[in-house]
């Protein structure tokens, strides 16, 4: 079945709750989905004969700031029809809420968490909604685009000198020690930091 | 024998330590053994490495699995946060006296991954490193030029040097 | 992170609670798992990890469209074309720039010789956690003249970074294609070889065969995908069904798990099933390296600092572990928008809970083993 057939019957079938925007002329064409009847349509979209969408292959999420959404979005495919859908829930960027996909597909299970743990994005009916990839006292989603960087963590710092800045600073303490030794009775001026003369 | 003595003023202890100390060395810096602590790509050319063509072991290297049975450690990939206490705490359980070659750029510094807000910037900033290699990631011949390194670093020091006061207090609880 | 070490439940029935990793040889990379077992049985095998998230997807986000390249690299390092050939095929099919057919070709040739050098890795070290170390050092050493061919192509030995938007960076290098020509010819002998030396051994067998069996339902309800999804039993291998870049024009049969040895589903099937890819894998660069057309290697004009106009696209492969698809979003800026990577390792990890309840110690680091992931894949 082709992208735009399903689109037409889930149309039917649920009405104002589910849009599809106009196919794009690149890329691929997506059916936006209201949060509540979320899990019922995937159902449907799973068990129903002649759509069996039985792989949830990709459930993601991308952050728009600018209309205050995070999108959350889910790849379906066929392995038995072969043919592929992409559905989209909006949740509201302050406190993003939506529901499980687990009871249909159990590999959104992972998926779920991994959005949770980068994203910040709350899943009503997981059953174990824990941080995924970052340790459990990671501050902040950092995939949101106004995630700020807390500099460092656990007390290791998160700034690298620049190498030959340090180079610099072992030739300099180098080349007094060989000063100093060269004339062991002190010159007037104490030996140490002469960076600003102009030497070599 | 007396010879010997009148030149070095007399101080025979000292003669025979020296000795004794490059044959320990001799010992110390063919049979270094390294905990296999493959993190990430350079992992697999750690892998190759210690494979066929490679063969790391000519030089008594062996891989070891476990940090107690380990000479030194070769930190071969990037170091996140999340890994960076289980670096600590692996290093920590190695018997002294100990080394670690950081392997590939992630290791020294970050490498590709300055970006990044999860990777530690070098793991240096951990544990104490004693040889760099570069690359990302470094060539075989680069690693046992690494190894190589180490031999000379372990031949020129006094192994009594190495030990140091044993830590108040565990690291691990 | 709770710092659990070792921990025993409960002093009646000897249930104890350890950490298996994230430093241990049979992980395959840094992977933690809270094992709960009870004396040698597993109650359960919780993975736990993270250890090695690089924030590659972040990264996405900040570098160009073409600086991306050599980040997709490390998201698969022992199979590093696929991602590449992901990422550039998701970019490709959102600007619509085509790529010329000998860059088609040339990109099967380098995958099939990548999947060849993975697959050798993941049955080596699999056979290593069983208790072989030769096989190993047999698939480590037929790596290196893998490498060395890849270093030839594109001068890298493990990050390759070969392929790029609407093309591959570098064309045969002279004499390149009697050496690979030559190396198959090797290559197919060695698979007897290998087969006698370890896929047939009685003991290498009873340790796999009737071992952490997945059905195909539960495969493909968890979402595992290639080798693991057609031990159990699935056919489906995305360069045939869905077929993308030149595989349209290669005849190439699809291995599925029948129950070689025991069960449709365990272990050994899955194992199995990547040996016997590998001989189909050899089979599709000889006919690519025969049938190579002349032409191009880069799509014409394709702007160095290249601007993708709004939109949105996803790109399936079939990696090494199986599917590969890069969601790519673009806002019409000379940068990505949102790059996400879906792995085959990542939900093939989602699936170790459920599958290790009743296994013993051993038999999950078979499953691990079988299951083939790899870290960087799961945390990117």
């Amino acid at each position: 079945m082709t992208t735009s057939e399903i689109h037409d019957l889930l149309k039917a079938r649920f009405g104002e709750d589910v849009s599809a925007a106009p196919p794009p002329p690149k890329g691929d064409a997506w059916l936006t989905v209201k949060a509540e009847r979320l899990v019922e349509v995937c159902r449907f979209l799973k068990e129903t004969a002649g759509l069996e969408f039985d792989f949830c292959e990709d459930l993601t999420a991308v952050d728009w700031p600018k209309r205050n959404v995070i999108e959350v979005v889910v790849h379906l495919l066929s392995y038995k029809l072969k043919h592929s859908l992409v559905l989209k829930v909006e949740a509201d960027r302050g406190s993003p809420v939506v529901p499980s996909l687990y009871p249909v597909w159990k590999t959104a299970d992972w998926f779920e968490r991994e959005v949770y743990d980068l994203f910040g994005v709350t899943f009503t009916g997981h059953p174990d909604l824990r941080r995924l990839l970052l340790p459990d006292d990671w501050v902040g989603f950092p995939l949101r685009k106004d995630y700020a960087e807390q500099g460092g963590w656990h007390g290791i710092d998160n700034v690298r000198e620049n190498p030959l800045v340090e180079l610099k600073r072992l030739d300099d303490s180098a080349r007094a020690e060989a000063a100093k030794s060269a004339s062991p009775a002190p010159a007037a001026a104490p030996p140490a930091t002469p960076a600003p003369t102009s030497q070599a | 024998m007396a010879k010997i003595d009148s030149e070095v003023g007399g101080d025979v202890t000292f003669f025979h330590t020296s000795q004794l100390d490059q044959l320990i060395n001799l010992a110390r810096e063919n049979s270094l053994w390294y905990l296999l602590f493959g993190l990430a790509c350079c992992g697999i050319e750690l892998i190759q490495t210690g494979g066929p063509r490679a063969d790391l072991m000519r030089f008594g290297a062996i891989p070891r699995a476990s940090p107690r049975q380990a000479d030194f450690m070769i930190v071969a990939g990037t170091l996140t946060y999340k890994m960076a206490e289980r670096a600590k705490l692996l290093y920590d359980q190695m018997s002294e006296p100990k080394y670690v070659i950081s392997m590939g750029s992630c290791a020294n510094c970050g490498g590709l991954f300055q970006l990044a807000y999860s990777v530690c910037k070098g793991v240096d900033k951990v544990v104490p490193v004693d040889v760099y290699v570069p690359g990302c990631p470094p060539r075989p011949e680069a690693l046992t030029e690494g190894l190589i390194r180490l031999q000379d670093k372990v031949r020129n020091e006094r192994w009594q040097d190495k030990r140091r006061a044993p830590v108040q207090g565990t690291g691990a609880a | 992170m709770e710092k659990l070490i070792l921990r025993r439940v409960d002093r009646n029935n000897e249930e104890m609670i350890l950490n298996f990793g994230p430093q241990h040889p049979s992980t395959h990379g840094v992977i933690n798992f809270i094992v709960e077992t009870d004396g040698e049985v597993l109650r359960k095998a919780v993975p736990d990890v993270g250890y090695l998230h690089r924030s590659i997807e972040k990264i996405g986000e900040v570098t160009g469209w073409h600086g991306f390249m050599p980040f997709t690299d490390r998201i698969d390092y022992v199979a590093a074309m696929f991602p590449n050939e992901g990422y550039a095929t998701a970019v490709e099919r959102l600007t619509g720039i085509e790529v010329p057919r000998r860059a088609q070709y040339l990109r099967a040739i380098s995958c099939e010789l990548a999947r060849i050098a993975s697959h050798l890795v993941s049955l080596g070290t699999m056979s290593m956690d069983i208790g072989a170390f030769t096989p190993m050092l047999h698939g480590i050493r037929e790596r290196e003249t893998i490498n060395d061919l890849i270093e030839a192509l594109c001068g890298a030995r493990l990050t390759y970074n070969y392929h790029r938007i609407g093309g591959v960076a570098f064309d045969l290098p002279e004499g390149w294609k009697e050496r690979t020509l030559a190396f198959l010819d090797h290559f197919d002998k060695f698979l007897v070889e290998f087969d006698r030396l370890i896929s047939f051994n009685e003991i290498y067998v009873r340790r796999l065969a009737n071992v952490a069996v997945i059905t195909g339902k539960d495969a493909v309800d968890y979402g595992l995908v290639g080798p693991n999804l057609r031990g159990s039993g699935v056919d489906w291998d995305v360069r045939r069904d869905l077929p993308y870049g030149a595989y349209d024009d290669f005849e190439f049969a699809v291995p599925v798990g029948q129950g070689f040895k025991g069960t449709v589903g365990d272990c050994y099937d899955r194992y199995y099933c990547r040996c016997l890819e590998m001989g189909e894998s050899s089979k599709i660069v000889r006919q690519a390296l025969l049938q190579l057309p002349e032409g191009e290697i880069m799509a014409p004009k394709v702007a160095r600092n290249l601007k993708v106009e709004a939109g949105e696209a996803l790109s399936r492969v079939e990696s090494a572990r199986g599917e590969m698809a890069f969601y790519v979003v673009a806002d019409g800026t000379n940068k990505a928008y949102r790059v996400r990577a879906r792995t085959g390792s990542f939900t093939a990890m989602g699936i170790i809970e459920s599958a290790s309840p009743g296994l013993m110690i051993a038999d999950l680091v078979a499953l691990i083993a079988s299951l083939d992931v790899v870290a960087p894949e799961i945390d990117r």
